[in-house]
């Protein structure tokens, strides 16, 4: 049995449960609470699974939504079809507020802050007037559909289920999509991200206002089913249970979004029935058990219930390479070939101008005013011992790190000051000392990040599938730069899977998807083995035949001897020597930079 | 708002602000050494407070069993990872530690709660009895994830959180309970009327303080955690035994907690889940001092408790949510500065 069939088989049974005979009310309800808390749990799947933000205060979400349409269709008589929009308006508007302030930072505060928010905002709930304080508002509107009600559980089954697929189908389409590799690419870490054009403030707001806009509709629908809300529903204990489905379940997975959903709300039913009996008293008792869960998820299972039964499903069937779309790509791929400059280098203006370039930090000057240019159709190794300040160097060029005082220049424009994915989409593409790819995504996935800037579909369109002939065009672009630095074999295993090598390589094309004029190579050599080192400095001649520029950091002297047009040696932040590798292996101040003084 | 009534919320903000700071310490100090954000502090507070009134009360403090399931659960896991080396000697001690300890004190409880044995022997039982489970919590929970991420264990303590809350509302029921004041002491001091029960918690939080700067200063175990607050592995390669910091770090964060519990046991009704807001207001203040500094902790929770007392001679219902929406400007003004790096994870 195939994923599709299994997919299918499941959609059948959700299908026929209500009319099956003898199933009782209860279990629909219950089913009912499940499809809701399983919209909750897949904005969470997104979020902290997927983009790896976490947020105890989903439940807040599903309150805007709910509390939304409770006034408008109560105090106001609006149909409920009608408040639907607004309710989710006003949950993506929160969701924006909220996300602006606590997004830009690092890790921990966004979850410190939801359960700030989560339990500042139950007190708003329970407080207001207009909202019925803590009781809530009664008499909501049952849902209607022309002349059906949908006031029978049964058939307010079928359409939150149908909502559930409708999201879950959706939110696929999203993550196969240049926005969801871009939310993808966050995990592992905004500077990666940031260096091939994403605006990771903007993917992390992307991905938590559309948590929240599910959590929302969420909301809506229970208020409509429910027919009241009161706000402890939305405190920061259902915030943290909706978190804890999400873990459960397993929270890398759509499918498991599911699973936690329904594993909780059932074993929460059941300890409700069971534990008041043992502790002779009513009460939430069911937190000791879900307590200890999460703790003992943690431990044994992080990757939840799916995680322990995804091996035991068929493998995913791999879509085959689209050969049309690689053919028109080929054609979009081809790089502007630059003269390469065969006589003196001051013949040509220069690509890339470092001038009098200097970066303090605190009392320690790292980078003291280095001048260099690199030319087009160039390679140019900077080289110096360790702690000479080249990687300071490479992320001043970049837009990593802030100059103190002095200007790059990078094809006759000013871009010292600009954020790296603005310098990105200036035509400068680089790979990382330390390898970035994203273990658990195919080399293909990674590969095609690095043409983010090429492509323009947005959440919509990826939800909607309207963006496949662009997603094809990408893809297509992947494949062709892949199979350029000759690793087209490996587009579809896991990243994870490549010797340091081979996600070296990788690397480069995902850089050269950039389509950049000027490619830098932070250490492309390093832990290479010397088969390794040659098939790479003879890609790199290739590139530079192809008419791209390159500046590369590199410890390895015969790869740079071998291979560079041009070497500047930095030592202890400033520049000591610079010109052709002849020049530089007998010019004095280098060789007592390596080799010490000769006295 | 005459000045006298002015003066009044600052002096009720000061006692409740040194609580607040005194659960900030523990907080950034369990946060710096494991990178655990120990959302169960409150839960300390909790049971000190409880298992202090029912001792009062003559009643058998059920929070025994937690400390006997907790020693049990952590001594079968040791020993299942291999933890606890499998000779005879190294697991009579962790026994005698683990299981044996807890049943003494169970007994003795159930022995001596009935005799109500007055104050001291109050105090002194509930810290035996609470304390323990700080270490306990975290070789069950913590130490085998020493290597997980920042949210990883946030969300465990999260779970571990839901559990002790559900066993405190168990083991100690619904109702609010109060203690009986440590001292009848009280005079007038200008407009304003001063207890003796306030000033002890001033003097106490204040001689935590300084003990906790002595300790970090000068000790050898001080220096050891603040060494693991800075580099776990290079604290590892010069010899410190993570474990041991984490352990000593989550058993400093049990005695705050305990010890706000006992201070606050007469001025407070506590129930199951107050501990809880109390401990999320020393978050609120730790993380305005950005969950590094101590100092600027014990500012900040001093400025939440008085915005708290102000907030809430204004507007009773809408305290809580003022002490928590005030994190918002301050994450607003933290994101615009831009000072935080990136995390590598």
């Amino acid at each position: 049995m195939s994923r599709r069939s299994a997919a299918l088989a499941l959609i059948v049974l959700i299908a026929v449960v209500p009319v099956l005979p003898g199933v009782p009310a209860f279990w629909i309800s219950l089913a009912n609470y499940i499809g809701l808390a399983a919209l909750v749990a897949l904005g969470l799947v997104l979020l902290t699974g997927v983009g790896g933000m976490t947020s105890f205060g989903q439940a807040a979400f599903v309150g805007f939504g709910a509390y939304t349409t409770a006034v408008l269709t109560t105090a106001l008589a609006w149909s409920p079809w009608l408040a639907l929009p607004v309710a989710l308006l006003v949950t993506a508007l929160a969701a924006l507020i909220i996300g602006l302030v606590t997004l830009r930072l690092s890790g921990h505060y966004l979850p410190l802050g939801t359960i700030a928010w989560g339990i500042a905002i139950y007190y708003v709930f329970g407080n207001m007037k207009t909202l019925g304080g803590y009781d809530g508002i009664p008499g909501i509107p049952a849902l209607s559909i022309g002349p059906w009600s949908l006031l029978d559980q049964r058939v307010s089954y079928y359409l939150i289920w149908l909502i559930v697929l409708g999201a879950m189908v959706l939110t696929a389409n999203l993550l196969d999509s240049r926005i969801g590799r871009a939310i993808r690419a966050l995990r592992s870490g905004a500077q990666a991200a940031e260096s091939f054009g994403v605006d990771t403030a903007r993917t992390k707001l992307i991905a938590f206002v559309y948590a929240a806009v599910l959590a929302g509709l969420s909301g809506w629908l229970y208020a409509h089913v429910q027919r009241a809300v009161s706000p402890s529903s939305f405190g920061l204990n259902a915030g943290i249970e909706y978190l804890l489905m999400a873990v459960t379940g397993g929270v890398g997975n759509l499918i498991g979004a599911v699973i936690g959903a329904a594993v909780v709300t059932i074993l929460k039913d059941q300890l409700q029935n069971l534990l008041p009996l043992l502790f002779r008293g009513t009460g939430n008792y069911e937190t000791i058990v879900f307590g200890i869960l999460l703790v003992a998820l943690l431990q044994i299972a992080r990757g939840g219930i799916w995680s322990l039964i995804e091996p035991y499903l068929p493998a995913r069937a791999r879509p085959a390479p689209d050969v049309l779309a690689s053919a028109t790509a080929t054609e979009a791929a081809s790089v502007p070939l630059a003269p390469v400059a065969a006589g003196s280098r001051q013949d040509t203006a220069p690509l890339l101008s470092a001038d009098v370039i200097r970066k303090v930090f605190g009392g320690l000057v790292a980078v003291n005013d280095v001048s260099f240019d690199v030319r087009p159709g160039e390679i140019v190794g900077l080289i110096g011992p360790n702690g000479a300040g080249k990687s300071t160097t490479f992320n001043l060029l970049t837009g990593v790190t802030h100059l103190t005082a002095g200007g790059v220049r990078f094809a006759g424009e000013g871009v010292e000051g600009l954020p790296s994915r603005a310098v990105a989409r200036r035509g400068i593409a680089r790979t990382f000392q330390h390898v970035k790819l994203i273990p658990d995504m195919s080399v293909l996935d990674n590969v095609v990040l690095g043409s983010h800037i090429h492509g323009k579909a947005g959440v919509v369109s990826a939800m909607l599938r309207l963006d496949r002939a662009e997603e094809a065009r990408l893809l297509g672009d992947a494949r062709e730069q892949l199979k350029r630095v000759g690793m087209a074999d490996a587009a579809d295993k896991p990243a994870g899977s490549l010797a340091l090598g081979q996600s070296r390589v990788v690397e480069i094309a995902r850089a050269l998807c950039l389509r950049p004029r000027l490619l830098m190579l932070d250490e492309p050599a390093a832990g290479l083995r010397h088969l390794e080192k040659q098939n790479l400095a003879e890609l790199l001649r290739r590139l530079k035949a192809g008419g791209i520029s390159i500046l590369l950091v590199e410890h390895d002297m015969d790869f740079v001897m071998g291979l560079t047009d041009h070497i500047v040696v930095l030592d202890f932040g400033t520049k000591i020597a610079e010109g052709s590798p002849a020049e530089i292996q007998v010019d004095p101040a280098v060789l007592e930079a390596y080799l010490g003084g000769i006295e | 708002m005459s000045s006298s009534i002015a003066l009044l919320l600052v002096q009720d903000g000061i006692i409740n602000g040194a609580i607040y700071a005194l659960l900030a310490v523990a907080l950034v100090l369990v946060f710096a050494v494991t990178r655990v954000i120990f959302i169960p502090q409150g839960e300390f507070v909790t049971f000190g407070a409880l298992t202090l009134t029912a001792l009062e009360a003559g009643r058998f403090p059920a929070s025994v069993w937690l400390l006997l399931c907790l020693g049990v659960t952590a001594f079968v896991l040791d020993l299942a990872r291999g933890r606890t080396k499998r000779a005879l000697i190294p697991i009579a001690r962790r026994f005698a530690w683990d299981i044996a300890a807890p049943l003494a004190l169970l007994v003795l409880a159930l022995v001596l709660a009935p005799m109500k044995l007055g104050l001291a022997f109050n105090i002194a039982m509930t810290l035996a009895l609470v304390v323990p489970m700080g270490p306990l919590i975290y070789r069950i929970a913590f130490e085998a994830l020493a290597e997980a991420s920042v949210l990883t264990l946030l969300i465990t303590a999260v779970g571990v959180h839901l559990a002790m809350t559900g066993l405190g509302l168990a083991f100690f029921g619904p109702e609010g309970f109060r203690a009986g004041s440590f001292t009848s002491l009280s005079f007038a001091l200008g407009p304003l009327f001063v207890t003796g029960q306030s000033l002890l918690v001033l003097a106490v939080a204040a001689i935590l303080m300084l003990a906790l700067s002595i300790f970090f200063g000068r000790s050898l175990i001080g220096k050891a955690l603040i060494a693991s607050a800075v580099s776990r592995r290079g604290a590892r390669l010069v010899g410190i035994p993570e474990a041991l910091s984490g352990k000593v770090a989550f058993l400093m964060a049990a005695l705050i907690g305990t010890l706000s519990g006992l201070l606050i046991a007469p001025m407070v009704t506590i129930a199951y889940d107050t501990g809880f807001l109390i401990g999320l207001k020393g978050f609120v203040a730790a993380i305005l001092a950005g969950l590094a500094s101590y100092p600027f902790s014990v500012l900040a929770a001093i400025f939440v408790g008085i915005l708290e007392s102000f907030a809430a001679f204004y507007s009773s219902e809408f305290k809580d949510v003022v002490v928590f929406m005030v994190i918002i400007p301050f994450l607003l003004w933290r994101s615009l500065s831009g000072t935080h790096v990136e995390e590598e994870e």
